[in-house]
């Protein structure tokens, strides 16, 4: 009863949450407003990461990968057809590479994964500078839409709630428990009858789907797009942090870490902007040291253990 | 007449991506450690290098006295008491080696980082030995025949080391089975970060050979991470002469690559060679079994 309790009460703090988020943009600054856009993709980013590498344990640096195909699209389509139908194609683009980047990909274990997702975003920009060259002469292009700062606020903000609600509804599933089931053993899923490569190629190219539409609408604030700024894999590495830092144990924990790391990439790169790297960096090490489990980790601990001390402190 | 010089350019590099993959076998062969950073060594052999030849006219060999030793101790360090925590702490093989990327990727973002806040990110170079040499016909600047020469005496001097002494018998018993070896009276720590530590030696000192003949800049490392990798997985893990062979063909695949297709997708070449054999032959091209 208490937990029933409980539940609704969260239910109810984010149902006022996505309200208030809805009706704020009238009233603030188009800085503020613009902040809030980089926090509701990346939050959204590090979720659907979450949804798939959180469970499986295939860490993918394949976001900035997915996020650029996404941006391209738009920068390719937006002068041909409406607004709408380049939204909707551009996550079909990276639904079909991420299928096909999944199928060669997912069998390979552990580092070797890791290293082909990394390298993919450089090898797309790659392919994609050499074709841009040798066969249209043109390395920049420029996007002719006409998208106000609300309105790139308000698709962000659905596809936040949509993609929040559907790691929610995944976790508490059958899907989502075959996804934890491959995370720990992935011969013990197989065995208890997972079809794992089908699980894991259709969740991998579903994440990409939401990742490539998240670049297509933020592709909207830029007028100039070019690969290098597309396909920045600097970006994977953000998401996978951001994520770490809210904890992968439950579905909200990662939108939760996007925000004060927004916050401090933002202030970073307005003050420091060449000691980004070393501050990414910095991060990566202090979170695997001091907070293996995130902050949602951290909460959940909090009653047991007031303060997380490092755990190889612990005698062997 | 210029598939000869295709060929001769890729093995001239390719002996180097051979010296670079030992290293990194040395590191996650022996050690079992995957260091994404492993390629900052390498920037940093280049760039002393290359400052050291700028600003006061030090013959770059001379320069590996200062990145080798530098890189032999920075590299021990971090095993012992970034990675080592780590190995204690770790719950089943996966959770240490997702741990020990996350930790290798936030190092190799500090070490790019303060090389950018101090070197800037250009691209660097310098002229050395750059004399014209007639090889069979064809001409190759006199830098890389060094080069080549020197890695490949390197990699040579290693694989006796590991082939002939005592040190070497117990290095690969770790490579086979550290606990077997443990038994056996090796000390497994010890030699382990002794493992890590002369990898990263030995990629500082790849560092200054690569600068005699190729440009670099401060985000150049995961470049030759990247490739030590692929050759180390066409090599087999753990295996050294496979490592160096590997390492001549990964350089033959790119300059024919360059040559037939385009230099700008050399970087795709080296992806496709990296699937193909981790779908076909995951353990290894010269590895039986």
């Amino acid at each position: 009863m208490a937990e029933r309790q409980f539940a609704s009460w969260w239910i109810a703090l984010a149902v006022v949450v996505v309200a208030v988020m809805a009706a704020v943009p009238w009233l603030l600054s188009a800085y503020t407003v613009s902040l809030l856009i980089s926090i509701l993709a990346y939050a959204t980013l590090a979720t659907a990461w979450a949804v798939f590498s959180g469970t499986t344990r295939y860490i993918s640096l394949a976001t900035a990968a997915f996020v650029g195909i996404g941006t391209y699209t738009v920068a390719l389509l937006s002068d041909h057809l409406p607004l709408a139908a380049v939204l909707a194609i551009a996550p079909l683009v990276g639904f079909v590479v991420a299928l096909g980047v999944g199928l060669s990909s997912l069998r390979l274990s552990g580092i070797y994964f890791v290293i082909f997702t990394f390298g993919l975003a450089e090898l797309i920009k790659q392919l994609v500078i050499w074709y841009e060259i040798n066969k249209t002469k043109t390395l920049a292009r420029y996007i002719f839409v006409n998208a106000s700062g609300t309105l790139i606020y308000g698709l962000l903000l659905g596809t936040a709630v949509v993609v929040l609600l559907g790691a929610w509804w995944l976790s508490r599933g059958r899907l989502g428990y075959a996804l934890r089931v491959i995370g720990e053993d992935e011969t013990v899923a197989r065995h208890t009858g997972i079809d794992t490569t089908r699980v894991k190629v259709l969740v991998f190219a579903a994440t990409a789907a939401v990742m490539a539409l998240v670049g297509a609408v933020l592709s909207l604030r830029y007028t100039y797009v070019d690969p290098n700024i597309a396909f920045n894999s600097l970006v994977s590495f953000q998401v996978l942090i951001m994520a770490l830092l809210g904890g992968i144990g439950r579905p909200w924990g990662p939108a939760l870490g996007a925000v004060p790391l927004v916050l401090l990439f933002e202030l970073l790169s307005g003050t420091f902007p060449h000691h980004f790297g070393i501050a990414l960096g910095i991060c990566f090490v202090v979170i695997v040291y001091y907070l293996p489990g995130g902050v949602t980790g951290l909460i959940e601990r909090w009653p047991a253990r007031p303060w997380p001390m490092p755990r190889h402190r612990k005698p062997s | 007449m210029i598939l000869f010089e295709v060929v001769l350019s890729g093995v001239l590099i390719g002996g180097m991506y051979g010296l670079v993959a030992l290293g990194l076998n040395l590191q996650y062969g022996i050690a079992r450690m995957m260091n994404l950073a492993y390629g900052e060594a390498l920037m940093g052999g280049a760039f002393t290098a290359f400052w050291f030849f700028m600003l006061w006219h030090i013959d770059p060999f001379a320069s590996m006295l200062l990145s080798v030793p530098v890189a032999f101790a920075g590299n021990w360090l971090v095993y012992r008491y970034l990675l080592t925590p780590l190995i204690h702490r770790a719950a089943n093989p996966e959770a240490l080696e997702a741990d020990t990327i996350l930790v290798t990727f936030g190092l190799l973002f500090v070490f790019q980082g303060l090389a950018l806040v101090e070197w800037g990110g250009e691209y660097r170079g310098y002229t050395y030995l750059a004399v014209p040499v007639d090889l069979l016909g064809a001409t190759v600047a006199l830098n890389r025949l060094i080069a080549f020469a020197a890695a490949i005496v390197l990699a040579l001097a290693l694989y006796w080391v590991l082939r002939e002494t005592r040190l070497g018998g117990a290095l690969r018993a770790i490579a086979i089975d550290p606990l077997a070896a443990q038994l056996v009276g090796v000390d497994v720590p010890r030699l382990s970060a002794l493992a890590f530590a002369a990898g990263g030696a030995i990629m500082a000192a790849a560092g200054m050979l690569v600068s005699m003949f190729l440009s670099f800049n401060a985000s150049i490392g995961i470049v030759y991470t990247l490739k030590a990798l692929i050759v180390v997985i066409m090599g087999g893990v753990g295996r050294m002469l496979g490592c160096l062979v590997a390492g001549l063909l990964l350089g033959f695949a790119e300059a024919l690559g360059a040559y037939l297709v385009d230099p700008g997708l050399t970087l795709a070449i080296n992806f496709a060679l990296f699937l193909l054999v981790l779908l076909v032959r995951p353990q290894g091209l010269f590895s039986r079994g």
